[in-house]
């Protein structure tokens, strides 16, 4: 039985953020940007056939639970995961482990989080939580996007586990079980960026990686065309709210990334890795001039034609910098 | 780091939480730093919420005026659409679409009252008395 003390750390993102703070309790030094990186957190997807709250569907990273996985298996960790058909056994299971000392990883719905202020509560479901330990009916959270830890209620708890919709966390949880004592990071990170360049160049398919990004420049364009003032004002809205309002450390993780190669530059003594990190943070700062700009638009109220072309060049700009970076990272030798 | 934007949302309680921001540092080193916003991220964020403001009021009038069930008022309150309302209280989205309508509501059984009453966190007298 573990009877260390959980220490919490805040961070960024929720998922690279709880991988950090689980591995670190394991006493496995890994900051949020190296666990980001290794996990090969940096994406994009943009796709018009999805709807989420009546905007297309923008995502700024790769599959959620992804990080985790890709960390944990890149350095030899052996984990638990677990899903759950009713959210009593889900509770039943959770306590039996927090019993043993030790911290465990949830999926949750932010809607159900009393905690949270209510301007960030939507019915997203995949937030990811640790609880460290529980008394009087009350569990002891730790949510990487907090500044302290907190407490939650067991209603409130199961209610965020089994929140409906897509997708459905059913009680997912997930928690170290044996970490090695000899970690390599070099090999990992190595593994992460080559992983990262694949997930950004190689889909085929207009909707991810660098693709979408052209493909949202196109779309951009049409907007004042195809959409109402109003319904272009929500789509740019939503992009904003996925580049910067949902934990992502700035400029859709492109900030956290380049914090990232920073990190592996000196773990790895590369100095090539060095001028990524600020190629990128300079690339984030172009993403961020979007944002800013996308904001303005909405502001105004009205859909002139010149603004939605120039918004549409700065992200085509972001795109075409972006591949060519990520061409460039992937050819590295190792 | 100066150049990360400090803009407090004053909105919904946003600013109890100050998101961390990851940023170079004078000497060109990233380093985690406390936002308190970004006046762009927030004006996404009060749109989205205006919408959903906008949208609420609407259908309160509609609730009022007879023309449709609490039902509809309570699930965009909860911001919640048919498709996920229905998986919540089990139903299919035909049927949850005939409870918002006021004389199929007022002949709901009080079991199916006590679902929506507790999806929606209300009791079922808040459920049924709202908008008369």
């Amino acid at each position: 039985m573990s009877t260390k003390q959980f220490q919490h750390f805040q961070h960024a993102h929720c998922e690279s953020g709880v991988t950090s703070n689980l591995l670190r309790h394991e006493g496995i030094e890994i900051s949020e940007p190296l666990a980001f990186g290794i996990g090969a957190g940096l994406f994009f997807a943009h796709m018009p056939f999805i709807k989420v709250s009546g905007a297309p569907g923008t995502s700024f990273r790769s599959l959620p639970g992804s990080i985790f996985k890709r960390v944990t298996k890149s350095l030899g960790i052996e984990v638990h995961t677990q899903r759950f058909g009713s959210p009593q056994k889900a509770m039943v299971a959770l306590d039996e482990v927090l019993d043993t000392g030790k911290p465990v990883g949830m999926l949750s719905s932010v809607y159900y989080l009393p905690y949270l202020p209510e301007a960030f509560r939507f019915h997203f479901n995949a937030h990811n939580l640790i609880s460290y330990g529980r008394q009087d009916g009350l569990y002891n959270i730790s949510d990487p996007v907090l500044e302290e830890v907190t407490t939650i209620s067991y209603d409130d708890l199961a209610k965020a586990r089994f929140a409906k919709g897509t997708p459905e966390p059913r009680g997912f949880m997930y928690y170290v079980k044996n970490a090695p004592a000899d970690i390599d990071f070099k090999k990992a990170i190595e593994k992460g960026i080559k992983k990262n360049c694949y997930l950004m160049l190689s889909p085929p398919l207009p909707w991810f990686g660098v693709n979408a990004i052209f493909h949202l420049a196109k779309k951009i364009k049409q907007y004042p065309a195809k959409l109402t003032p109003r319904k272009a004002q929500l789509y740019l809205g939503n992009i904003i709210r996925m580049q910067e309002e949902i934990g992502t450390g700035g400029a859709g993780f492109r900030f956290l990334y380049a914090a990232f190669l920073q990190e592996a530059s000196e773990i790895l003594q590369r100095d090539d890795l060095k001028g990524f990190a600020e190629e990128l943070t300079a690339i984030g700062d172009e993403w961020r001039n979007f944002a800013y700009s996308a904001a303005r638009l909405m502001k105004e109220r009205k859909s002139d034609l010149v603004s939605y072309d120039e918004l549409s060049a700065l992200l085509y700009s972001c795109a075409v910098k972006e591949k060519d970076f990520f061409k460039r990272l992937d050819q590295l030798k190792w | 780091m100066n150049e990360v934007p400090q803009d407090p949302k004053n909105f919904k309680g946003a600013d109890k939480v100050k998101k961390l921001m990851y940023a170079v540092d004078k000497d060109g080193k990233y380093t985690g730093v406390n936002s308190a916003g970004w006046e762009a991220e927030n004006t996404a964020t009060r749109q989205v919420w205006d919408d959903v403001d906008e949208a609420l009021a609407a259908t309160e009038a509609q609730v009022k005026a007879g023309e449709i069930s609490p039902v509809a008022y309570y699930m965009q309150k909860s911001l919640m659409d048919i498709a996920l309302l229905a998986k919540y209280v089990g139903k299919w989205q035909w049927q949850v679409k005939r409870h918002m309508k006021p004389g199929v509501f007022s002949k709901l059984s009080t079991k199916m009252l006590e679902k929506y009453a507790s999806v929606f966190n209300i009791t079922v007298q808040e459920l049924q008395s709202f908008g008369k």
